[in-house]
């Protein structure tokens, strides 16, 4: 079965440009990025766009498919209304640079800033760290990551507020949470979190899970744990010294 | 002249994947200055869609495993065409390149003891795999990427290299365009390492991204380095085969690993029919005993599923060709059937595949754990390469290595699961080290402006053309005819066909046009990837014709069995004074005592 849809793409330069109509032929089981891909190979060689794994692995070709960021990779076109143009746009969070790819490498300096994992000495003789499965599970759900962005693109404080010099955005808390979690770190980032990395612009509204396709549990699991250990230190002491003695986790 | 940004390393890694990665971590490691570049992003190339896992004879799972068992089974999978060092070398340091890793922060799936749990895969005698679920390759590229990112490598992510640069014999550097915005830059470099990946978009059906148009092995081609083993692809036995857009994405041979198994539209378990001879011992004759293994019984031999990736995909394309296949062309391969054994088995593939369960879920409609999958063999792997000293992986061009799936040697016929991400770290290492030593070793090069302008004016051409060939059409029909001429089973006149068809090609290639202008352009990075893509299917095809025997992964028609004189060399491909590409033969390199006697003993 196949039949004509009309996609409305975004060309141009520099954030200059407009929505641009290819009418292309779809046939059972394509995804969006198997339509941008026969348009470029038949109509538009010059369209732009990024790709690599074909199958949600590698975080390359994010983009706002009908208004909502997704890989264009994993979006069946049977998933989406036939009957009217389908509109794919860059990432609105970044420079834009040319048709659907945007200028990401804010996000690459930003890693950077993140002190990195320092183990405890190893626990044993060839080099290695005993962990036990359980202990690990929640790092492994934020290790998850195909660093796709789209998190970082729909957060308010960044696509609205645009203060990417003051806060990292959910891939970088997730990122953070990773590494604080992780049963063989020692390094503290909670200071850094607090200032440089900016956790508190966060107001937990919950719009980076929603996008996340590793469904990573990015507010629950990551942010508001990093969170009260924020607050734990910095700003409630008497419930610390409490929580110290009791042995309580307190929520 | 043309003045271009020039920016000068001591060693430039050509490659951001694990073999990249790590060869660059390593030089700058030893204090030299290091550039790396990639056509993708950091973080994006291929080894983050590794799934399966990593092998190394940490013997965590078993105690019986260690690096003579490993080099014994790699050789056997390779049907012994491997260079013996390169296997020896490889199991002897894959592990302590793993524990490495753990220590840069990767988190491995645990045994009950707290120790990197070990999986089962084809070939492997015992549970090698250390593996994260299914994402073991993108634990490992984030690994060395957090990792490297804080030693102070000048990256240049979104970049191609379009020509290596010389001095005299010896390399001098690398010419690349910048892909954002089309500039041309050139990169002053006593070292180079290649770490390029594979080829798998010479072929239609692939579960390779649009970057594997064999950049690293065209580019030493051309540089005057040899290629060897180029008749050996990979093709895997498991690739999606519906619906038709995701056709040839892989589906990791875990699901084997795990316990699934692959039927005919009859139900049939075919694969316990045909067993090679020399896996006869270690092959499991019944369905309770495969099983047992795949649950960990070390009494019980493998599931002949696990039978190494060529004779697997033969099989498929066997029942396919006689018709006892899926609706769309391929067999079942069904994981579901384990609820029948395990008591949560629904939650076990779950946690087992999640990858597989999402992919199926999404692209195909597919509840894993409810149905069977159809799959089918798909391209997937280049054994051959970069013809490379197994000790420092330099080339036959001085200051030019090679690391990774764009270097030959190790998997030599048939490459077993997981031992491309150990072969990544393993030699990654060893390149970067010996990169970083040629470069304080020797002076300066000088670069040669007249190489410099004549690469520009090259890369520039497709722009000035007023032909009008389409980029994309001409790799369309590339892929088609090297699919059906030079894939999985081939015969000589169908490759003589290929050889014809790559001249044609090469002829419209010549007149690629493109519109729009240099900044982020794919139809332009199209048109340049054809040279390579093109020379890389004339070296696998002359190598294919030139190998009259079927072993590991090629397999001919004409030539359907072993031959013991064809085993005794590897084919070399050169270039000529004159242009032209040549085909010769060399003297597999011999094993040391030691090696033999570990072939020997484990029969
Ligand atoms: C789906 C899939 C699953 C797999 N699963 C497993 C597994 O479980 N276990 C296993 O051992 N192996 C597995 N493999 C194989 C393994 O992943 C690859 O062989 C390996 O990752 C290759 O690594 P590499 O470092 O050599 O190259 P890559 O990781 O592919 O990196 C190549 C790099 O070179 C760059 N590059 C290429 N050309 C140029 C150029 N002209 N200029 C600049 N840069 C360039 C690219 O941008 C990229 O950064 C799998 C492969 C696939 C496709
Ligand atoms: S929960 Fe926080 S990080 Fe996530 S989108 Fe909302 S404000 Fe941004
Ligand atoms: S956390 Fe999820 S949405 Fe954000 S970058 Fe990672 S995978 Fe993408
Ligand atoms: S292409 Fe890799 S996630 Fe879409």
């Amino acid at each position: 079965m196949s039949t004509q849809v009309t996609f409305r793409i975004w060309r141009g330069e520099k954030g200059a440009g407009q929505l641009r109509d290819y009418t292309t032929e779809i046939s059972s089981g394509m995804v969006v990025l198997d339509a941008v891909h026969r348009i470029q190979a038949t109509q538009a060689n010059d369209l732009a766009c990024r790709w690599n794994c074909k199958a949600g692995k590698c975080g390359s070709c994010s983009a706002e498919v009908n208004g909502k960021p997704r890989l264009m990779c994993m979006t069946r076109m049977s998933d989406l209304p036939a009957d009217k143009p389908i509109t794919i746009e860059p990432l609105r969070a970044f420079p834009h640079l040319r048709d659907l790819v945007t200028d990401v490498s804010w996000n690459y300096d930003v890693k950077k800033k993140i002190r990195k994992y320092q183990p405890r000495k190893p626990d044993n003789p060839d080099g290695t760290w005993s962990m036990e499965q359980d202990d690990i599970d929640r790092v492994q759900e934020f290790r998850k990551c195909i660093e796709c962005y789209l998190c970082q693109d729909v957060c308010h404080v960044l696509r609205e507020h645009g203060l990417h010099p003051d806060f990292i955005g959910p891939r970088f808390l997730v990122y953070s949470a990773a590494l604080e979690m992780h049963p063989a770190d020692t390094a503290d980032r909670l200071p850094d979190l607090k200032n440089d990395l900016g956790i508190g612009y966060c107001n937990i509204t919950k719009c980076c899970t929603k996008v996340c396709p590793e469904s990573i549990a990015i507010t629950d699991n990551a942010i508001i744990p990093l969170k009260e250990r924020v607050v734990d230190r910095y700003y409630d002491p008497i419930k610390r010294i409490f929580r110290a003695i009791t042995g309580s986790g307190g929520d | 002249m043309a003045e271009f940004q020039t920016l000068t390393h001591d060693v430039l890694v050509v490659g951001a994947g694990g073999a990249g990665l790590r060869a660059a971590i390593e030089a700058s490691a030893a204090g030299v200055k290091v550039g790396l570049v990639s056509k993708s992003l950091l973080g994006k190339a291929h080894t983050v869609m590794a799934e399966g896992g990593v092998a190394a004879a940490l013997a965590n799972v078993d105690d019986r495993d260690g690096w003579r068992v490993h080099f014994a089974d790699t050789m056997r999978g390779g049907q012994y065409m491997n260079h013996p060092r390169m296997a020896e070398l490889h199991a002897r340091e894959a592990p302590d390149r793993v524990r490495e890793l753990e220590a840069w922060g990767a988190v491995f799936d645990r045994t009950k003891d707290g120790r990197i749990l070990q999986r089962n895969f084809g070939g492997h005698k015992y549970p090698r795999l250390a593996h994260v679920g299914d994402r073991t390759g993108l634990e490992m590229i984030r690994t060395l990427q957090d990792h490297g990112i804080h030693l102070g490598i000048d990256v240049h992510m979104e970049h191609t290299i379009v020509g290596l640069l010389k001095d005299g014999g010896r390399i001098a550097g690398a010419f690349a365009y910048d892909r954002e915005r089309g500039r041309f830059k050139v990169f002053h470099a006593k070292a180079v390492v290649l770490a390029t990946g594979g080829i798998g978009r010479a072929y239609r059906i692939t579960s390779n991204s649009w970057e594997y148009t064999g950049d690293g092995h065209s580019l030493a081609y051309h540089a005057g380095a040899s290629l060897k083993d180029m008749e050996f692809v990979q093709f895997h036995p498991t690739g999606m085969v519906w619906p038709p857009s995701v056709r040839g994405i892989l589906v990791t041979e875990g699901v084997r690993g795990e316990g699934g198994v692959l039927r005919n539209k009859d139900g049939k378990r075919f694969m316990f029919e045909d067993i090679p001879e020399n896996y006869r011992p270690q092959t499991a004759d019944n369905e309770e005993e495969g099983w047992r293994y795949t649950q960990g019984d070390k009494n019980a031999r493998r599931p002949p599923e696990l039978l190494t990736r060529d004779h697997v995909a033969r099989c498929i394309m066997r029942e396919v060709r006689q018709g006892r296949g899926s609706p769309h062309g391929g067999v079942y391969l069904d994981i579901a059937w384990i609820k029948e054994r395990l008591p949560r088995g629904e939650e076990h593939i779950k946690r087992k595949l999640p990858s597989m369960y999402h992919q199926f879920k999404q692209l195909a409609g597919i509840d894993i754990t409810k149905e069977p999958m159809e799959v089918g063999p798909t391209t997937h792997y280049m054994m051959g390469g970069v013809n490379v000293d197994p000790d420092t992986q330099m080339s036959d061009v001085p200051g030019l290595f090679a690391a990774g799936e764009c270097a030959a040697g190790l998997h030599g016929a048939n490459r077993l699961g997981g031992n491309s991400l150990s072969d990544l770290i393993v030699f990654g290492k060893r390149a970067g080290e010996h990169a970083a030593k040629f470069a304080v070793a020797n002076a300066a090069p000088r670069i040669d402006n007249s190489q410099v302008e004549a690469l520009a004016r090259r890369a520039l051409e497709p722009f000035e053309r007023d032909t009008s060939e389409n980029p994309y059409q001409i790799q369309h029909e590339l892929q088609d005819q090297m699919q059906d001429l030079a894939g999985i089973v081939r015969r000589r006149e169908e490759m003589e066909q290929a050889l014809d068809v790559i001249e044609n090609l090469k002829r419209r290639a010549a007149r690629a046009t493109v519109k729009g202008n240099r900044e982020f352009n794919p139809g332009w990075h199209t048109a340049l990837d054809l040279e390579n893509l093109l020379t890389v299917s004339e070296a696998i095809t002359r190598a294919a014709l030139e190998r009259k025997e079927s072993r590991g992964a090629h397999f001919r028609d004409d030539f359907p069995e072993k031959n013991a004189e064809e085993g005794k060399v590897n084919i070399i491909i050169r270039k000529t004074a004159g242009g032209a590409m040549s085909v010769s033969r060399e003297p597999v390199p011999p094993m040391s005592g030691e090696l033999k006697q570990i072939i020997e003993e484990m029969k």
